[in-house]
């Protein structure tokens, strides 16, 4: 047999071996056969030295193309199980991806607390602050400061609830002088009041928060409810400010199809005063039944600060002057979503909450 | 207030489209609620009442007999009983249309048919009387077309709402100066003049001792008074404007208020001891029968009406008395017009209960100048309307009082301009101002016009008031819109963006943001098992049930979870923040008020809350301690703990107590966590930008220590003297298993803790890591009763 046939035959023992295989696991098994100096063809070398030098190079080359042709014999039987490993492990794998057993587990905020969010944003983006005060005021803060004295008539547009703080509690004698009663505040203006006490203007600041009123609950009452007012005191601030200020308040807050006017109105603390309607959000300034036909829909009061609001908090009217205005927040967040009655936002019931 | 065009015609050419009009008073100030403009109605025709006899099955309705033209009568089925044979009443036959939509068809009701309908004047939309049918005057013709009748076709009638600082505008007259000035035609209010004989001296005299109460009294005598019936347009223009006919004086003393804005009162003369009125405030302790015949006391300060012999006769602005009263035998009248204090009549009548048409306009101030005039027009209509006229008594009596200055106000130009954001011109600000009755002159300044106001606006009284009429005048919607801008950028501040993120850890963690009623029953609190020595209550509470300000937040959540439970919400997980009250003083004098934070957690134990306060920890770089301690207000007793930052308590966390939720009937454990809101936010504001420790690059080790504790002590105790114990190579440290078992001895548990160890500037080496181990075992075994498991 010459040397190119013991080549040979050895070359075809080799694949045949790895032919037998069947899996990584016995081809790994039969690598000592294939590769290295104990394996059949590692064997034939020895052969080299028993051919004339001037055929070694042959020789060599055969040997060498023969382990070449097992190497690649060896590496696409490899290939090959792994290849049909990994389909059998990706099979065994297979998920039904609908199968999911969690249950959404994220809380929510209070459709309230959305909506103060979303429109301290806005007021936010329009360079305000937001300016916090106490829920518990005085009757300077709530009321004297603000241009109603005891016993002035329009208190009456406010049903306060008072505290009673034992020897603390003086029950107002109506004639003005010294209320000392504290009071459940019945607007957001006190922190207006402490913002310009404790502040030099130019002041641009939003108060959002918590408000109270003897009121009964009803579909559109809540003895407990929330209110976000705002005041700008800068120098030259004027009535068109008010105005401008309101329109891009509300293009930003419900789009530019809603726009805002204003209709003069009265309010102790600010002259001139207004109240401040937008294009009902429901027609789009048609006419529907939620604004009676008008298309526009009533959504706070605002007006210029008073010259006595200024005085009480020691701004020199002369030098500065002021807008300020304020609107119900609960009543937003029903207009928003349809709410019926605001009543339902306060009952707690999680499947309520989850909606928003 | 209600206006009819036909009415405020008589005062200034006022045409146009109804609805324009109406937004042109919107405009001004008198926002429009409704705009009628009076149909033909067709199908209501004037009937007779033939006959009247009882439903033989029903007591609540009676057959009536009309007659319209000589038909023969028709049977009509009818709710009210307010009319006799022979009345004539408006009467809708079948087909018409009522103004509310109602299509009027032949029924049957119990029995009898109904050809038609008897109708109030409310159901035609001509005021709003319900509490019966309409009793027309007698002249009419039978079968006429009523609303032609009536000559109300085509007549506008506009519901305003005015202002509390619009005295002027709660008159006929006073709409038609603010509308004629819009529309720029002219106004006027006609001098009435009545023929007078004899002198009025000697029959009646007025004294004002009080004339702050009264800055003017004017009065004047009639004779020859009768009382009947007003005429068929005085009764149509009181009805349509929301007031019910009486009778001819009533009538038209009701006209003159509405036409001028002037409240006025009529005397009978011979019940007045020689005619003498006087005019005092009440002192304590007197009394005065009203007209309605209701005996009223009376208190210091209420303005009153006296008698030659000192005695009360009436309630000054409020109500007359019935003494005084005129009946169907009064021939001499003294009527009055007088002014009253705003604030005395607002006084009185709230606390009577007695607000009127009346005391509205006194409340907001009367014109005093107009007395004279409102006093002939009440002589001029009497006159006119009593049959043969009446006997009009020498001059008028005028007496005044504490009469108000007049106020003229120097206005700069350039203020005005300033205020508004527009430029106006000195002549356009006069232009603006004269035809709503302010006089304008000029000043040495070229900036100034001095601005003296009429008597009919006493709200207004300064150089900002006079700007909003300016607004007014030319139209707020006309001024522009500008937008100022801040200097400084907007922004929340740090603890606003806190309480942000607080919330967000919280809806995070799965909680859902409840909203409770702040306002608790007294019983609330012991029902939640909290100790309050003083809770804040309300004066005025609307319910017992809402009488106190929580001094917690955990009444509320209970309350919330408790409604859930009871509506199948099992398992709500809920949070708030808001303040709480406590009555101690803070040192401005209010009560104390703090932001809490609180989640109420059902279905879980108290582990729930101490994960969410590792939640908080985390996101707010805070380090919470725990401190269990028994018996915590409210909350399970061997299941709670404070919580502290350093050495400031914030708040507390566990479980509620057992026996609560069994009192708020909800049937699993709830894990509660309360928390200084303020404190929390303050402590995470001081942490904030504190500056970062670098990765290191050289691997770490792990070292896990099992002991067996003593169950007296903390695991959050071992923790700490191994966090010592490690020093400044511990990366990490936390319990990762915690077990009990009849293998360890009584009383001790074990608590696995995992430690990574790693320096910043070289890899540790077996030796060095077993150092730090040592010295936190020997520390941990030093400093507690604790034995390493082996």
């Amino acid at each position: 047999m010459s040397v190119y046939d013991q080549i040979a035959e050895a070359k075809a023992a080799s694949v045949g071996e790895i032919e037998k295989t069947g899996d990584l696991e016995s081809l790994k098994a039969i690598e000592p056969m294939l590769f290295g100096k104990k394996s059949t063809l590692g064997g034939l070398k020895r052969l080299m030295g028993e051919v004339d030098a001037q055929e070694r190079a042959d020789v060599g080359q055969a040997l060498n193309e023969a382990q070449l042709f097992v190497r690649e014999a060896h590496e696409a039987a490899k290939k090959k199980f792994e290849l049909s490993d990994r389909r059998a492990q990706l099979e065994t794998e297979r998920l039904d991806l609908t199968e999911s057993l969690h249950v959404a587990n994220r809380g929510h905020l209070h459709l309230v607390t959305q909506t103060m969010e979303r429109l301290e944003d806005v007021f936010v983006g329009m360079g305000f602050t937001v300016s916090e005060g106490p829920q518990a005021e005085t009757d300077w803060y709530n009321f004297e400061a603000l241009n109603l004295p005891a016993a002035h008539p329009a208190r009456s547009m406010f049903d306060t609830l008072y505290l009673d703080l034992g020897d603390r509690t003086e029950i107002g004698d109506g004639e003005g002088g010294e209320a000392t009663n504290i009071l459940l505040r019945t607007h957001t203006s006190p922190v207006q009041v402490r913002v310009m006490e404790s502040t030099a203007p130019p002041i641009y600041t939003v108060c959002p928060g918590r408000v109270f009123r003897r009121d009964t609950a009803d579909a559109s009452h809540m003895p407990v409810f929330h209110k976000i007012e705002g005041l700008v005191v800068d120098r030259g601030i004027s009535l068109a400010d008010l105005a401008g200020t309101l329109n891009e308040f509300t293009a930003a807050y419900f789009g530019g199809a809603i726009s805002s006017r204003l209709r003069p109105s009265y309010f102790p603390f600010t002259e001139p005063s207004a109240e401040f309607d937008i294009t009902c959000v429901i027609c789009e300034g048609d006419g529907c039944q939620t604004c009676q036909r008008t298309g526009w829909i009533e959504l706070g009061g605002c007006g210029m600060v008073h010259p006595n609001v200024l005085a009480n908090c020691g701004v020199d009217s002369e030098e500065w002057t002021g807008f300020a205005f304020g609107f119900g927040i609960d009543r937003l967040a029903l207009m928003r979503y349809g709410i019926k009655d605001l009543r339902d936002m306060y009952t707690n019931d999680v499947r309520f909450l989850e909606q928003f | 207030m209600k206006v009819l065009l036909s009415w405020l015609r008589e005062f200034a050419p006022i045409e146009g489209d109804p609805y324009e009009l109406a937004d042109h008073m919107s405009d001004l100030g008198m926002a429009v609620e409704e705009t009628r403009i009076l149909n033909p109605l067709e199908g209501v025709v004037v009937a007779r009442v033939a006959d009247l006899r009882p439903h033989p099955k029903a007591d609540r309705i009676q057959l009536v007999d009309v007659e319209i033209e000589n038909g023969d009568p028709m049977q009509v089925c009818c709710g009210a009983f307010n009319m006799s044979v022979g009345d004539l009443i408006p009467f809708a036959t079948i087909g018409t249309v009522m103004p509310d939509g109602m299509e009027i068809s032949q029924r049957e009701m119990r029995g009898e048919m109904s050809n038609g309908m008897c109708c109030s004047a409310a159901e035609l939309g001509l005021g709003s009387d319900h509490d019966g049918i309409m009793i027309l005057p007698e002249h009419l013709e039978t079968g006429a077309p009523l609303m032609q009748e009536l000559g109300l076709v085509g007549d506008i009638l506009w519901d305003l709402e005015i202002n509390p600082n619009r005295p002027d505008a709660m008159s006929v007259a006073g709409v038609a100066r603010d509308l004629a000035a819009r529309l720029d035609v002219p106004f006027e209010i006609p001098e009435w003049t009545v023929p007078s004989s004899g002198a009025a001296e000697d029959l009646a005299s007025i004294q004002i001792d009080d004339g702050v109460l009264c800055p003017r009294f004017t009065g004047r005598v009639l004779r020859g008074v009768t009382v009947g019936k007003s005429p068929l347009w005085m009764q149509m223009r009181l009805t349509l404007l929301g007031m019910r006919p009486i009778n001819s004086v009533v009538d038209v003393s009701n006209y003159v208020m509405l036409e001028l804005g002037t409240p006025n009162h009529t005397y009978d003369l011979s019940l007045l001891p020689n005619g003498h009125i006087g005019v005092r405030r009440a002192s304590d302790g007197e009394s005065i029968t009203t007209l309605d015949d209701q005996e009223r006391m009376l208190q210091p300060n209420d303005g009153l009406i006296v008698n030659e012999a000192d005695e009360p006769i009436g309630i000054a602005g409020v109500m007359g008395g019935a003494s005084t009263e005129i009946s169907d035998t009064t021939d001499s009248v003294l009527v009055e017009l007088a002014c009253w204090e705003p604030r005395s009549i607002a006084r009185t009548s709230q606390r009577l209960g007695l607000r009127s048409e009346a005391s509205a306009r006194f409340e907001r101030g009367t014109d005093w100048q107009i007395n004279v005039t409102a006093v002939q027009r009440f002589c001029h209509l009497l006159n006119e309307v009593t049959p043969g006229g009446i006997e009009i008594v020498g001059e008028v009596l005028d007496v005044a009082g504490t009469t108000p200055d007049s106020i003229s106000v120097p206005v700069r130009t350039s203020r005005i301009s300033m205020l508004l954001g527009r430029d106006f011109s000195s002549e356009e600000i006069r232009n603006l101002l004269t035809p709503i009755g302010f006089d304008v002159e000029n000043t040495d300044s070229q900036d100034v016009q001095l601005v003296t106001i009429p008597s009919f606006r006493p709200d207004t009284e300064t150089e900002t008031d006079i700007a909003e009429e300016v607004a007014r005048h030319y139209g707020y919607g006309k001024l522009g819109a500008t937008v100022p801008r801040s200097p400084d950028a907007g922004h929340l501040s740090p603890q606003q963006k806190l309480r942000r993120v607080i919330r967000q850890v919280m809806t995070g963690a799965g909680l859902i943001e409840a909203m409770p009623n702040p306002f608790l029953a007294p019983d609330d609190i012991t029902k939640a098992a909290l100790i309050v020595e003083e809770p804040v209550r309300l004066l005025n509470p609307l319910a017992v049930e809402e009488s106190v300000l929580r001094p917690s937040l955990l009444p509320g959540l209970l309350t919330a979870v408790a409604y859930n439970y009871s509506h199948r919400n099992m398992g709500a997980k809920l949070f708030e923040t808001g303040p709480v009250f406590e009555a101690s003083e803070d040192s401005s004098g209010l009560p104390l008020e703090t932001e809490h934070l609180a989640a109420l957690i059902s279905n879980a134990d108290a582990f729930a809350a101490t994960s969410l306060l590792k939640d908080l920890a985390s996101t707010l770089k805070l380090e919470f301690q725990l401190t269990n301690v028994d018996g915590l207000a409210g909350l399970h007793p061997t299941r709670g703990a404070k919580i502290n930052i350093g050495d400031t308590e914030v708040g507390s966390l566990g479980e509620v107590d057992p026996a609560v939720l069994r009192s708020y009937e909800i049937e699993d454990r709830c894990a509660w966590l309360n928390l200084r809101l303020d404190l929390v936010i303050e402590a995470a504001i001081s942490v904030e930008g504190v500056s970062y420790q670098p990765v290191s690059t050289f691997p770490s080790s792990d070292v896990d220590l099992a002991f067996a504790v003593g169950e007296q002590v903390q695991a959050s105790e071992i923790e700490m003297t191994l966090r010592k114990a490690a020093g400044e190579e511990l990366q990490s440290l936390h319990l990762f298993d915690v077990f009990r078992s009849g293998q360890l001895d009584e009383g001790v548990r074990s608590l696995a803790f995992s430690m990574r160890l790693q320096a910043k500037d070289k890899t540790l080496t077996d030796e060095e890591v077993g150092v730090v181990r040592q010295r936190c075992i020997e520390a941990v075994e030093s400093a507690h009763p604790a034995s390493l498991r082996a």
